[in-house]
Parts: C-alpha cells; sequence; structure tokens
C-alpha cells in the first residue's frame, strides 16, 4: 500500500492540518458569501440583485468545504465528530436549517413571481445570519471543550457575534472588490463599521480564551514561544489599523487597490486562525481528545489520503480557475 | 417515543428527501450535455433555448439537493455514532472520496455552466456540462458503493467487533454494487425523462406551441421508451442477485412465509406479521419460482427460515409492488407515446395530459425501491456486522424530536415550493418568445463565420 511509511503520528499531524485547512478555506470563502447574505439590506431591491449576483457562480463550491471539513472530521477523527455533534445537537441543527433556509432561496429568488421574490431575498438573509450565529457559538463552546456551564455559554455567545462580525466584514470587503456605484459605497460604510466591530470581537474572544484552559495561558505567557506568539495578534492589528487607513482613503482612489481590504480580511482570517490552532494542539476537542486518541484505522486514512494527495491539488487549480474566469466587478446574474 | 425510533424517522425523512434531487441531477447532466451538443452541431438556436430551461431546473434540483447533503454528513455522527465507530474504517474513506472526486468536481463546475457561457470559450462550457454529468455520476458511483457494501459485506476482517478493511476493490464492487449501480442509474435516468416529458406535455397543454416542448418530449419520451425494458432487465437481474444474498428480503417482498417449492407469485395481499400469514391473496401459481429462479417447481426459502432476522413484511411487499407497478406504468404511457411519435402524429389530448400527471412518476418508483431494498435490509446496519438498534445515538429524545420536527416542517415546505416552482417556469415559459433577437443574431453569426465559432 501507499504510504505505508508513514507513522500512524505523521498521518495524525496530515489529518489534522487536512482538517484545519478545510476549515480554514470554508471560513473564508463561505465567510464572505454567509457575510453578504447577513448584509442584505432588506429594502433595496437593486442592492440585494447585485449583491446576490456577486456571490453565484461560488456558492455551492464555497459550501463544499464544510463537508469536506465535517467528513474530515467524521473519517480520521469518528469519536470527536460524534461527540462534538451530539454535545452541539441543537445549534448544529439551526446553523443546518440556516444552511437550507439560504441554500434554496438563492435558487427560488430567481425564478418566482415579483411579490415572492422579497420573501425568498429575506429568508437568505435570515438564513444565512441563523448559519453565522450558530456557527460562532459552536466554536466558542467547542473551544472551551463542550463545557457547558453559564461562563462556556456566555463566551459562546460572545463567539456568535464575533463570527458574525467577522462574516460580515469579510462580506463587506468582498463587495468593495466586485461592486460598483452605490453599492460599492453602501460596502465601504459596511466595513468600516464592520472593522471596529470585528477589532472589539478579537480583543475580548482573545482575552476570554485565555482565561479557559490553563496549558493555553502557559503557552501565551511561556518564553520564548510567548514572545513569537505575540507576534500573531500584534500583527493582527497592525493589519487592522492599516485596512481602517484604506478604507478611509480607497474610495478616492479611482478603483486602485480595491483587492486589499479583500486580502488584508484574508489575513486577519488566517492570524485568527493560527493562533486558534497553535493553541490547541495536540488537541482534537480542547483539552479533551487529543489528535492521537480519536484518531481512525491508519490503513484506511492512508487509503484515503492516495485520493487527498491527487484531488486536492486539483480542487485548488479548478477553484482558481473558476475565480479567474468571473474575476473583476460581477454582472448581471444570467442564467445561460 | 425513544431516540432510536426517532433518529430512524428523521434519518429517513433525511434521506428520502435528498433522494428525490440527485435522481432527477444524475441523468439530467447527461440530458444537458446532450442538447449542448446537439446545440453546437445543429446551430439552430432551439437546442439552447431547450438547454437554458432545462439547466435552471437543474439548478434548483442540485441547490436541494446539495442543502440536504450536507445534513445527512451531520447525522452519521449525531444520531448514528455506532455506525462510524463500528465501521467507520470502510464508510469514511468512501465518504471522503465521494466528497474529493466528486462534490467539488460538481459544485465547481456547475458554477461556469450556470453563468459562464459569456466568459468562457464555448467548448469549455460544453466540457463543464459534461465534467458536471460526471460528478453527478462519480457521486452515484461512491455512494452505491457503501450502501452495497452495507447490503453485501467482503473484504474486511472483524476484530473486537470494529470493521478493518482489508482489501479495497472487493469493498467497493461487492457482490450487489454493480446491480444496484445500473438499477439507480437507470432510475434516474427514467425519474429525468417522466421529468422533462411531463413538463413539457404540461407547456403544451397550457398553450405553448413552440418548437422547444415539442422536441424536448419527443427526446424524453424515446429515451424512456429505451431505458424501461432495459430496467425492467436489471431490476430482475438486481432481484436474482439479492435472492442469492439476501434471502430474507426476497422473502418478504414476495410475501412467502414458508419455504416453498413452486412459489406463486402474490399480485395483492396483506401480509400480517402476528399470525405469519397473508390475507386476501391474488396468487399467479408457480410464478414468483418461475421468475427467480426460472423454474416451475424452484424453491424458494419463505420468512419463517429467518424468524427474529427477518425485515418488518408489510412495507417491502407494498414498496415492491409500487415500485414494479409504477415501471410498467412507465413501460405503457411511454411506449403508446413512442407509437404516436413514430408515425409523427400529435399527442392526444388524454396523452398529454396522462405524461403531465406523470411528471413526477419516478420519484415515487425511486422511493418505493429504496424502500424496499433499505427496510429489506434491517434489522441489520450492516448485514450481519451491525445491527442498527446498535448504532443509534444517547442523545435525549426531546433534542431529536426538536430537529425532527423543524426538518418535516421545511422539507414540506420545500418541497411543495419546488414542484410549485417548476409549475411556475412552465407557465412563464409559454409566454416567451420561441426565438430572442440575441440568439437569432448569434446564430447568424455562427453560420456566416467561417471558423463556426
Amino acid at each position: 500500500m501507499l504510504f505505508e511509511n508513514l507513522s500512524t503520528e505523521t498521518l495524525g499531524d496530515i489529518y489534522i492540518g487536512l482538517l484545519g485547512l478545510a476549515i480554514l478555506i470554508y471560513a473564508v470563502l463561505d465567510g464572505y458569501d454567509l457575510g453578504v447574505g447577513v448584509l442584505l439590506p432588506p429594502r433595496e431591491e437593486k442592492f440585494r440583485d447585485d449583491m446576490i449576483a456577486s456571490i453565484g457562480p461560488y456558492w455551492d463550491a464555497n459550501e463544499t468545504w464544510l463537508v469536506l471539513g465535517v467528513g474530515l472530521l467524521l473519517f480520521a477523527f469518528p469519536e470527536a465528530h460524534s461527540d462534538v455533534l451530539q454535545a452541539l445537537y441543537i445549534p448544529a441543527t439551526l446553523m443546518l436549517i440556516g444552511l437550507i433556509l439560504r441554500g434554496v432561496s438563492f435558487d427560488f429568488r430567481a425564478k418566482v413571481v415579483q411579490v415572492q421574490k422579497r420573501k425568498w431575498d429575506l429568508t437568505f438573509k435570515y438564513g444565512s445570519l441563523l448559519t453565522t450565529l450558530a456557527q460562532g457559538y459552536m466554536l466558542g463552546i467547542y473551544v472551551t471543550g463542550l463545557r457547558t456551564d453559564l461562563w462556556a455559554q456566555g463566551f459562546a455567545l460572545l463567539a456568535a457575534f464575533g463570527v458574525t462580525a467577522a462574516y460580515a466584514f469579510i462580506g463587506s470587503c468582498w463587495l468593495i472588490l466586485k461592486a460598483e456605484n452605490n453599492l460599492q459605497a453602501k460596502a465601504y460604510y459596511w466595513a468600516r463599521r464592520g472593522l471596529g466591530v470585528l477589532a472589539g470581537g478579537i480583543i475580548a474572544v482573545s482575552i476570554a480564551n485565555l482565561t479557559l484552559h490553563e496549558r493555553v495561558q502557559e503557552l501565551w505567557f511561556s518564553a520564548p514561544w510567548g514572545y513569537l506568539l505575540m507576534g500573531i495578534p500584534i500583527a493582527c492589528f497592525a493589519l487592522l489599523v492599516l485596512c481602517g487607513v484604506l478604507l478611509k482613503k480607497l474610495p478616492d482612489a479611482g478603483g486602485k487597490g480595491e483587492w486589499l481590504p479583500f486580502f488584508i480580511a484574508l489575513l486577519v482570517f488566517v492570524l485568527c486562525f493560527a493562533a486558534f490552532g497553535i493553541s490547541y494542539y495536540p488537541y482534537v476537542i480542547p483539552g479533551e481528545l487529543t489528535v492521537m486518541d480519536a484518531l481512525s484505522d491508519a490503513n484506511s486514512l492512508r487509503f484515503l489520503l492516495v485520493g487527498v494527495v491527487i484531488v486536492v491539488p486539483c480542487i485548488l487549480v479548478y477553484t482558481a480557475m473558476v475565480y479567474k474566469i468571473f474575476a473583476g466587478k460581477s454582472e448581471k446574474l444570467s442564467y445561460y | 417515543m425513544d431516540a432510536f425510533l426517532l433518529s430512524r424517522l428523521q434519518f429517513a425523512l433525511n434521506i428520502s428527501f435528498h433522494i428525490l434531487f440527485p435522481t432527477i441531477t444524475m441523468a439530467m447532466g447527461w440530458f444537458l450535455f446532450y442538447f449542448k451538443l446537439r446545440s453546437n452541431i445543429s446551430d439552430h438556436p432551439v437546442w439552447m433555448r431547450i438547454y437554458r430551461f432545462w439547466v435552471r431546473v437543474f439548478a434548483l434540483s442540485f441547490a436541494l439537493g446539495v442543502v440536504s447533503g450536507v445534513t445527512m454528513s451531520f447525522q452519521f455522527g449525531t444520531n448514528w455514532p455506532g455506525f462510524m465507530e463500528k465501521v467507520g474504517n470502510v464508510a469514511g474513506p468512501l465518504l471522503g472520496y465521494e466528497v474529493l472526486t466528486a462534490f467539488f468536481l460538481e459544485a465547481t463546475f456547475l458554477g461556469i455552466m450556470l453563468f459562464g457561457i459569456r466568459k468562457v470559450p464555448n467548448w469549455l462550457h460544453t466540457a463543464a456540462t459534461l465534467i458536471v454529468a460526471l460528478g453527478t455520476t462519480a457521486s452515484a458511483f461512491w455512494i452505491l458503493a457503501l450502501n452495497s457494501w452495507m447490503q453485501t459485506p467482503q473484504g474486511f476482517e472483524l476484530v473486537d467487533g470494529v470493521v478493518y478493511a482489508k482489501d479495497w476493490s472487493a469493498i467497493i464492487f461487492n457482490p450487489s454494487f454493480p446491480y444496484r449501480f445500473v438499477h439507480m442509474m437507470l432510475a434516474s435516468g427514467l425519474t429525468a425523462s417522466f421529468l422533462i416529458a411531463g413538463l413539457s406535455a404540461y407547456r403544451m397543454l397550457k398553450g405553448d406551441d413552440k418548437i422547444a416542448p415539442k422536441l424536448a418530449l419527443k427526446t424524453a419520451t424515446y429515451t424512456a421508451a429505451v431505458l424501461i425494458p432495459l430496467q425492467i432487465f436489471a431490476g430482475d437481474m438486481h432481484g436474482l442477485n439479492t435472492l442469492e444474498h439476501q434471502p430474507q428480503k426476497v422473502a418478504a417482498m414476495e410475501g412467502l412465509w414458508e419455504t416453498t417449492e413452486g412459489a406463486p407469485l402474490l399480485l395483492f395481499a396483506i401480509p400480517d406479521e402476528e399470525s405469519r400469514e397473508n390475507h386476501f391473496e391474488i396468487p399467479i401459481p408457480k410464478g414468483a419460482s418461475l421468475i427467480l429462479t426460472h423454474e416451475m417447481d424452484g424453491e424458494i426459502k419463505g420468512l419463517n427460515e429467518f424468524e427474529g432476522e427477518h425485515p418488518p413484511v408489510a412495507p417491502v411487499f407494498f414498496g415492491f409492488r409500487v415500485m414494479v407497478g409504477m415501471g410498467m406504468l412507465m413501460l405503457a404511457v411511454s411506449w403508446v407515446g413512442s407509437a404516436y411519435l413514430l408515425r409523427n402524429k400529435t399527442f392526444p389530448l388524454w396523452l398529454k395530459r396522462t405524461f403531465a400527471g406523470m411528471a413526477f412518476s419516478g420519484w415515487v418508483a425511486t422511493l418505493a425501491g429504496w424502500y424496499v431494498t433499505e427496510i429489506g435490509r434491517q434489522p441489520y446496519l450492516v448485514s450481519g456486522v451491525l445491527k442498527t438498534q446498535d448504532a443509534v445515538t444517547q442523545l435525549p429524545p426531546a433534542n431529536v424530536v426538536f430537529s425532527f420536527t423543524l426538518y418535516a416542517v421545511i422539507y414540506a415546505v420545500l418541497l411543495v415550493a419546488y414542484m410549485g416552482t417548476l409549475m411556475l417556469m412552465c407557465r412563464r415559459a409559454v409566454e416567451i418568445e420561441e426565438i430572442s433577437t440575441e440568439e437569432r443574431e448569434m446564430a447568424k453569426a455562427a453560420k456566416m463565420s467561417p471558423a463556426n465559432t
């Protein structure tokens, strides 16, 4: 069999890495289209059409990263999958309902009579909101190690708003890149407001995070690792400040550098994710279950790895190709 | 109610709702590829018009399939943790390959297929259509490999009650897989054919006398007429395969309690599991033996041989009859339709109505067939390896009641909205002009340019 010489430890690291990658890509990609959904203005139909057009060709594929993430958790760490999702059964159900509602609204809205279109648009907006809140809440409870006490609930609620703000922020950055004229101006406004909320959210979540697990606290306050790690929040805030400046200047720059806010948002996502990853490795459920304890049979993982090594690069290539094809300002959505 | 029954109901609800949409998209992907090819070859804009109408139906069905599919990937862990615990080493990689080789392919190229025609060269748009069709088929391949392995498991070893994979090609190409795959692909072909024919007939009933619905109706009717005898043959082969590997399922399908030589074929009966006999039988003597063993006096094992280990009889028994009955109806309707088409006659009103009425008949047959095979596997989740009740969750029943109720309400609304929207799209298509100015110019340009681009 291929990959015979990979040890179980290496396989564990590879799969937790892949899981992390899938979740990160999901958070960025579905993050912006969920964010656009959350921002959908109920009263301005023209904006709604253009905003939905900007995510049209992508959302199906974006959501597939969630299936891959949940799938990897299921195949590689089955015990973690059932522990996490049974503990988070209600929020996970609500998230799925949200995903169902927004996913179908997207297609229904284009095919029904005008009176009903607004209903589907609102379903799209509130489905997206339900999804982002549920995801943030799940992330919060997950980080506490699946605790259910009041403090953990409070942290999870904070995370729910934090994640929603982050998605709305990256969504508005996406619109700056894809939209024109009035909608773009509106997107700049949303991004400026989102930036402040996001910065506050990151600080609050980071501080709360340090109080949850002693291990994490030790790691972050120890020398020399602590100094290196401190670089992450510092870089994060430097980027956010830079973004704040850009958001003021760019509207007068005549269309130059419109990709920068989205790029910065992307970097901020990567940094926040890295901080989480470093804090909790080698756990797959923070403080509860390690990667090695949850890992499924090595031979099955080797068999799947063959496919991963061949297919994942292909997926990345054709995903990039689609983004290239639809690059530039989004056009009116028309089926052909 | 306990978490076991609720989890079963919820999974049954989810998977029943989910399968409706892949059943359509798997074959419709290939129909679209055909329409696109015809459009490329013929220059006649009507093929693009047909493509455009059905690609929107495809997109809507695909979206419903995606969202209901995501739900299922969560339920494996939430409601059936024992499934992954015991057989995850086999099920995991198969599901993994489905996501990697099929989902991404479909979802990504769908974007090009739907919105890309003005952004990419025509060949790439055609290729995207082909890739989406291949993706949906690949997805069926992996999921049916897993399902068939659950029916007829092999290629593994059992250590302390946990399954470890030994031979992947034996696992994937397990005994029932080829039959189930062919049977399901043909079922999808028939479902899509009757949907296309039915909605086209509905458009004509609403006063649409353009070429597009006529051509679509013709294509779909001929396809159905060719596929249905193949399906009956494939179904028969599948049944023989089941007799070999899961005789208790066949016994339930036939409603046969005692092992019999020369078993009758029951056209109708009411199986009674309490008294272990049938009421109101309408038998054809020796029919079942003739079909299943190809001998008048062939022996067929009865349910009493498997007491305590056989599936609930009534749903399997009736499910089978609904499926076969629907198949016979499809045979009659598609052949009558083809007879009219071959003689270049227009459909009389009653036939148009029949086709329109059967637009969703594929769903009935597909669901009935899946109930036969899935309920027929009970009480096992994986035949002989894992019982369904040993895989269930420890969740509080109230949580499952909550999720089940939400799913049931939303799915009911979506199903009505889906069918309603398809009908609305048909009625709207009636008023749209046959060929838009833009299309006419495109067709003209295509004829004039020597490179035919």
